[in-house]
């Protein structure tokens, strides 16, 4: 094979793993189960890893295979220990979630979402000289929106931590596409900041079920402004009992 | 010298981390952590504390500092920044001790988590003015997330674990954002053509890097580290945890922390200034008139004091953008003053309210009344806190806010500037309202349930008459100290540090 017959070959594997990497994004929008979550999670790590390695061999790139290599390491494996380690039940129950919208309105606001940032990253790609452009921004920048949404709309600790880890697969993503020769010190001390970012919020939500007994922390709205007892500024509705009814202000989590 | 101002309380750090991991039994018997970790703590942050005032009048006199290589660096602007940390650092360190005694009085098991996450805390918000790479520097700004997360949550109630979890994932969140801001912006410098991916770097590669990428990447980073810093919308976090957190902390988290991340956000300047996208400080306006305004208007319904300070903290950080934004060598050098200004003022203030929580074991307003006649210690810090937080002159506040707005004026934006004024107003009359009805008036019958955590209330009550207890003796110096330096700053700079601001303001 020419050098250009597998330099497409591989751009089209790349291409490939794009597709499956945005399609694990909507999926985690979609799915309702803690596990699943965790699942589809790895599975994109994989695909970040994947076309680590793809573009580092297509650009002759050392430091994208190292790349390719901290992020296979890191993510699929080390992740989910940590979480074992730090959640035993949370993370390996079956727990159906309930989300703020339903998941096909939130299918189609992922959609809008996807839609939008190629639309953004139209004049970034226009910037660059052409050997970076290709898929990886656009779907890096919209896995980076998809995992806001999901972190946004849902109500357990877990797949709102697995959501943040999302953006930063999507960040990254993009990253490995523009920014090829991120030295890769600083790779390997994303990853090990990544590892501390799990322990840390396993703690905390290890901390939060033995306090409340489930980490449903979309029900922890306690913290607000509203309702009765407030002097300065009656509210319109005169009975105090009224705070609860009034419609939720973006403070609420 | 810049290894050491770093080195120094990730050792404290260090020590208070290996405490924790000593085996059970051993662990009762030794009372050498609960008397050590806060002397190890306050020695390290005072050393670092002498080191950043010397790095400081260095560079005053025009040096510019490199350490380990390049990696650390030191200009005007990141050494003033420096110096703030360590001085909160310090002062929070000492008042902690007294604080943090009485209040674990029952659980002392729990101080060296609590001395652990400090130091570290503290060691990550000096390393994000010192380090030159701006990947690192976003490494670190995740850190002290990270390492806030569990004091924020330390007293373990229901509001305080939810407080933890939203700033947690908020400020997670904006980090993503702002990751792929920076990669990004390393992007744009290899389209330059350059290699060296520091700010200096940076700065000299901008005229050739390409404006739809770096506008994008500061757009990017504005959103993602302005969640950290607490610009409205995206400050929902920042009631919540600086309020729930244990006041010395509060101290950090608002009085330095929240300005670090700015700190960040202003690097960014002149390097969009060097690409000629000047249409970014109009944006820094906008979200900063906004942060003002809705924390102004927000600040009226507070129940909650420490609340009450936490919203002014996001206040000012939206002054300090206008400011910024505003473009101007004297805008400039008067967001530096009010920078100066908002740390010392605002850990002062959470002093303030540290000891009032210590005096009436709760943090709701409408409970307290006539805190003048229960504690007159607590209530004339919050009488000079509140009125320095709002603006009153001759306080440093006032003196910065006003030079802001003859900024702004000759710079001819006056609706803004009217807005700006307009949203200062009313939140001086917010902060004065609550303040007064605390310390005046008559007194309350007794400490009412009121929304501090049950480690408190439990520790306090153990005595018969909590009130009757004196401030501890580290509290009630730093209330001392902190206070005079709040009306030093306000009456006059020193020459050095006044070299520093306008070299500092230069650099933006």
């Amino acid at each position: 094979m020419t050098s250009t017959a597998v330099a497409n070959a591989l751009e089209s594997l790349n291409a490939l793993a794009g597709g499956l990497f945005l399609l694990a994004a909507f999926a985690m929008v979609a799915t309702r189960q803690t596990l699943g979550c965790l699942r589809l999670f790895i599975a994109q790590s994989l695909l970040l890893a994947a076309s680590a390695f793809l573009l580092g061999l297509e650009h002759h790139s050392v430091h994208l295979l190292g790349v390719g290599v901290v992020n296979l390491i890191t993510k699929p494996i080390l992740v989910p220990w940590i979480l074992g380690r730090t959640l035993s039940k949370e993370v390996y129950a079956r727990r159906e979630i309930d989300q703020v919208l339903n998941i096909p309105t939130s299918l189609l606001i992922a959609l809008a979402l996807a839609v939008f940032a190629y639309f953004v990253t139209l004049p970034v790609l226009a910037a660059v000289a052409a050997e970076f452009r290709g898929a990886n921004v656009p779907i890096g920048f919209a896995a980076l929106l998809l995992g806001a949404y999901t972190l946004a709309v849902r109500r357990e600790a877990v797949p709102m931590l697995i959501g943040v880890l999302a953006m930063e697969n999507g960040a990254f993503f993009a990253g490995i596409a523009l920014a090829r020769n991120l030295p890769l010190i600083v790779e390997l001390a994303i990853a090990s900041d990544g590892l501390v970012l799990v322990f840390v919020t396993g703690v905390l939500v290890r901390a939060i079920h033995r306090r409340i007994g489930s980490t449903r922390v979309g029900g922890l709205t306690t913290l607000k402004e509203e309702a009765a007892g407030v002097t300065l500024l009656q509210p319109r509705v005169a009975s105090p009992g009224h705070g609860s009814a009034r419609p939720t202000r973006p403070e609420a989590a | 010298m810049l290894l050491a101002i770093l080195g120094l309380p990730l050792l404290a750090a260090a020590l208070a981390t290996s405490t924790l991991l000593l085996p059970e039994p051993r662990y009762a018997r030794a009372r050498w952590p609960h008397r050590a970790l806060p002397i190890v703590t306050i020695v390290a942050a005072a050393c670092a504390l002498a080191l950043a005032t010397s790095v400081a009048l260095r560079t005053a006199a025009g040096a510019r500092i490199a350490a380990f290589s390049g990696v650390l660096s030191a200009a005007p602007l990141s050494a003033l920044i420096v110096l703030l940390i360590a001085l909160v650092a310090t002062t929070s360190g000492v008042y902690s001790w007294g604080y943090m005694a009485r209040a674990c009085a029952h659980e002392p098991r729990r101080l060296p988590l609590y001395y652990a996450n400090f130091n570290l805390f503290v060691f990550s918000m000096l390393a994000i003015p010192l380090v030159d790479e701006p990947t690192l520097v976003w490494i670190f700004v995740e850190l002290t997330t990270l390492s806030s997360a569990l004091l924020v949550s330390f007293e373990s109630t229901q509001e305080a674990l939810e407080a933890a979890w939203k700033y947690v994932a908020l400020s997670l969140m904006g980090a993503a954002i702002a990751l792929l801001g920076f990669l990004l912006l390393f992007a744009a410098l290899e389209a330059a053509g350059s290699d060296s991916f520091t700010w200096q770097g940076l700065l000299t590669a901008a005229p050739r890097m390409p404006p739809a990428l770096l506008e994008t990447a500061f757009v990017l980073i504005l959103v993602g580290l302005g969640t950290k810093v607490g610009l409205v919308p995206l400050h929902t976090w920042l009631p919540d945890a600086h309020s729930q957190a244990p006041s010395p902390v509060c101290a950090l988290l608002s009085g330095i922390e929240t300005t670090s991340v700015l700190y960040v956000i202003l690097r960014l300047l002149p390097i969009m200034d060097a690409a000629s996208a000047a249409s970014m400080r109009d944006w820094m306006v906008g979200f900063g008139l906004l942060s003002v305004g809705a924390a102004a208007f927000l600040l009226l319904q507070v129940r909650d004091y420490k609340r009450l300070f936490a919203f002014s903290t996001v206040e000012h950080m939206g002054i300090i953008l206008v400011a910024a934004g505003l473009g101007t060598r004297a805008a400039h050098f008067a967001a530096l003053y009010q920078i100066l200004g908002h740390t010392l003022t605002k850990s002062f203030c959470f002093f303030a309210a540290g000891a009032a929580v210590l005096t009436v074991t709760t943090r709701e307003i409408a409970s307290v009344r006539g805190l003048l006649s229960a504690s007159p210690a607590a209530a004339a810090s919050l009488l000079l806190g509140g009125l320095a937080i709002a603006g009153a002159p001759p306080l440093p506040i006032f003196m910065s806010e006003l030079s802001i707005l003859r900024a702004g004026l000759a710079e001819g934006r006056y609706l803004g500037i009217a807005l700006l004024a307009l949203f200062i107003a009313v939140a001086f009359f917010g902060v004065m309202l609550h303040i007064n009805r605390m310390v005046f008036g008559a007194p309350a019958d007794g400490p009412q349930a009121g929304s501090s955590g049950p480690a408190l209330r439990a520790g306090l009550h153990a005595s018969d008459a909590a009130s009757a207890l004196p401030l501890p003796r580290t509290c009630a110096s730093m209330l001392v100290i902190a206070g005079a330096l709040v009306i030093a700053v306000g009456l006059i700079i020193p020459s050095p540090l006044q070299t520093l601001l306008r070299l500092a303001a230069a650099g933006l």
